[in-house]
């Protein structure tokens, strides 16, 4: 990823803007957390943050920073946990490398009142005129690693992302753009307007309505 | 070489009073629970009266809102922190528990005391039986790990101490760590159960078999009576402790360590002399084990680690053992450790997760096998300080200095 841009007091503008997202007091899901540098800000924020992180390096200094984080697989283990465990579960610029992304919704969607899912843009118009121009895999600041390197194996750009969470019963409540260092783009437009010019995107999804009480296994 | 000179002392009856000394009357402080305060086994029976052996180190706030129970395993004791006084060797969890180290006695009150069947003080089967004035041997009940935590919480009362700051242990220690979570949840503010399962393997009790048989089958063991026979099954326990030691380590590390190098010779002897370096080495382990404890002791708390299943007492079902538990955990495992694999940390932290509970889980890589947790391990050192660090955080416990 670029070198995130950061806010006068440290914190990535990414994180923040995640964390202004999540409302106090709640409980947290931090899918993917890396050396959860989200997960300390939203509990210095008064939120109760979990994580799971797949690298033994990133859990291990999670841990010793005391955080409650463990060591797992966002495609196979988010099954463990129960319905409604959570009332946001996040997952930060890691979508793109999961094996089903899908999956990875639909039971971050189970498992959470809400999920906030961050990633970068494939439709934005350099990487467009890349493989226009260049006719290969496109290497950006944002998306620096060559395609036989990249641990990133599912990339969307955010139409496909907006078709992703009609089929997965995803309610888009928020979304914004961001530039490449992380902020927003604030502006007012159409959705085809942020597939080209926004490097990556933040959404927040809830559950669409269920027709009737959902059955308890 | 030490091994020669082990093996050259002589070892004719020890004398069994120096046992019994450090049975009943041990070095360490202990309190006595007369007939008013008997423990209730899950045998059935009471056990009264009886004696609970224990070590504290640092200071209790006032209040009372620092104390760490540390949980010894198999054929450890109550001396973690401070000179053992048979065997002269510094305590066994010197590595995390000191001034400045991760359980910082400067700032915890550290208890660590002697499990209910074991020989260092509290009441086991070398202890006297006061129906008889004997050492009580085999007639003493068979203890389970909750009949341990269950005499470790009167302790606790009788220190006047409600609730723990942390419960700490490794092996069977981490199984009573787990036992105190699920059986007092609100007396344990966080634990740490380390290099742990919620019940033995069949390939786990078909080891510890092995090892009750080996001493059992010592003709000095005499049904168990060898402290009033004045006899001593010390080459039975010894192989015990020589084939549970195995298990302690990893493939790699014994490989590592010994290979296959010959002991002070260039040549094999085609004798069945200790030729080979890991065999002094194992038989060394052996002899220096039986010098410290009870060949009774052994055989029961075997027993005790075998018998637990914390799932058992749920229906089966491990998740209610912690549901709702307002305790936070941390659960750490060694790559290496093939007798308490991190799969078995894996259904722990599940079982965690589908009762909502705070869970930290990290599985530390080393080859030193499931030993481990006992030695220097930096990376143990910072995770144990880090999650301490935090939970003494949540619950205002002031912080470093």
């Amino acid at each position: 990823m670029a070198e995130a841009a950061r806010a006068p007091g440290g914190a990535r503008v990414d994180h923040l803007l995640v964390a202004e997202m999540v409302e106090p007091r709640s409980r947290v899901l931090d899918v993917g957390c890396g050396d959860g540098e989200l997960l300390r800000l939203l509990e210095q924020r008064g939120v109760d943050g979990r994580g799971i992180e797949l690298s033994r390096e990133g859990v291990n200094e999670c841990v010793a920073k005391g955080l409650a984080v463990i060591q797992g697989d966002a495609d196979t283990d988010l099954a463990d946990y129960p319905d409604d465990a959570f009332d946001y579960v996040i997952l930060s610029q890691t979508l793109q490398a999961t094996r089903r992304p899908r999956d990875v919704l639909e039971n971050m969607l189970r498992i959470g009142r809400r999920a906030i899912i961050s990633f970068p843009n494939f439709g934005h118009w350099r990487i467009r005129l890349q493989l226009l121009l260049n006719g290969a895999m496109p290497v950006t600041d944002n998306l620096p690693d060559s395609w036989y390197d990249s641990p990133n194996i599912h990339f969307c750009t955010i139409k496909d992302f907006r078709e992703l969470c009609q089929v997965a019963g995803a309610r888009m409540e928020k979304s914004l753009a961001l530039n490449p260092w992380g902020a927003p783009l604030r502006l007012n437009a159409p959705y085809w307007f942020w597939n080209l010019f926004g490097e990556q995107a933040v959404f927040l999804l809830s559950r669409k309505e269920r027709t009737g009480p959902r059955a308890r296994g | 070489m030490v091994e020669a000179q082990v093996v050259k002392r002589d070892f004719a009856a020890r004398d069994p009073q120096s046992h019994l000394r450090e049975a009943d009357n041990p070095q360490s402080e202990v309190v006595r629970f007369g007939r008013d305060k008997p423990l209730k086994l899950d045998a059935g029976v009471e056990l009264s009266p009886f004696q609970i052996a224990y070590q504290t180190y640092g200071t209790l706030n006032p209040q009372r809102s620092n104390a760490i129970l540390v949980c010894h395993a198999l054929t450890g004791d109550q001396y973690v922190n401070n000179v053992h006084p048979v065997t002269g060797k510094p305590g066994w969890w010197e590595s995390i528990i000191g001034s400045g180290k991760p359980i910082d006695t400067d700032r915890y009150f550290v208890i660590c005391p002697n499990v209910v069947g074991a020989c260092m003080g509290t009441t086991g089967p070398a202890s006297t039986n006061p129906a008889t004035g004997k050492p009580w041997g085999l007639e003493f009940p068979v203890i389970t790990i909750r009949d341990m935590v269950r005499a470790q919480a009167m302790l606790l009362d009788h220190l006047g101490i409600e609730q723990l700051f942390s419960v700490a242990g490794g092996s069977m220690g981490g199984m009573q760590v787990l036992q105190w979570a699920a059986s007092y949840p609100e007396r344990v503010y966080s634990a740490l159960p380390i290099a742990t399962a919620t019940r033995h393997s069949a390939q786990n009790i078909a080891f510890h078999e092995v090892g009750r048989q080996a001493v059992m089958a010592d003709p000095e063991w005499r049904q168990g009576r060898y402290l009033t026979e004045g006899t001593n099954p010390r080459r039975g326990l010894a192989v015990a402790r020589m084939g549970a030691h195995i298990t302690y380590l990893s493939d790699a590390a014994l490989h590592r360590k010994f290979g296959r190098k010959f002991q002070d010779r260039a040549n094999p002897t085609f004798s069945f002399d200790a030729d080979f370096e890991v065999e002094s080495y194992l038989r060394h382990q052996g002899i220096t084990f039986v010098e410290r404890f009870d060949a009774n002791s052994y055989l029961y708390l075997t027993r005790a680690m075998d018998y637990f299943d914390l799932a058992a007492d749920y229906d089966g079902v491990l998740a209610k053992a912690f549901k709702g538990t307002p305790t936070r955990f941390c659960v750490i495992s060694f790559t290496s450790d093939w007798l308490f694999p991190t799969s078995d940390s894996r259904a722990i932290v599940h079982a965690l997760n589908a009762g909502l509970a705070r869970v930290s889980f990290a599985e530390i890589v080393t080859d030193k096998g499931h030993d481990a947790f006992l030695l220097d391990e930096p990376e143990l050192s910072g995770i144990v300080r880090g999650f301490l660090d935090s939970a003494g955080a949540a619950r205002g416990l002031p912080a470093k200095a």
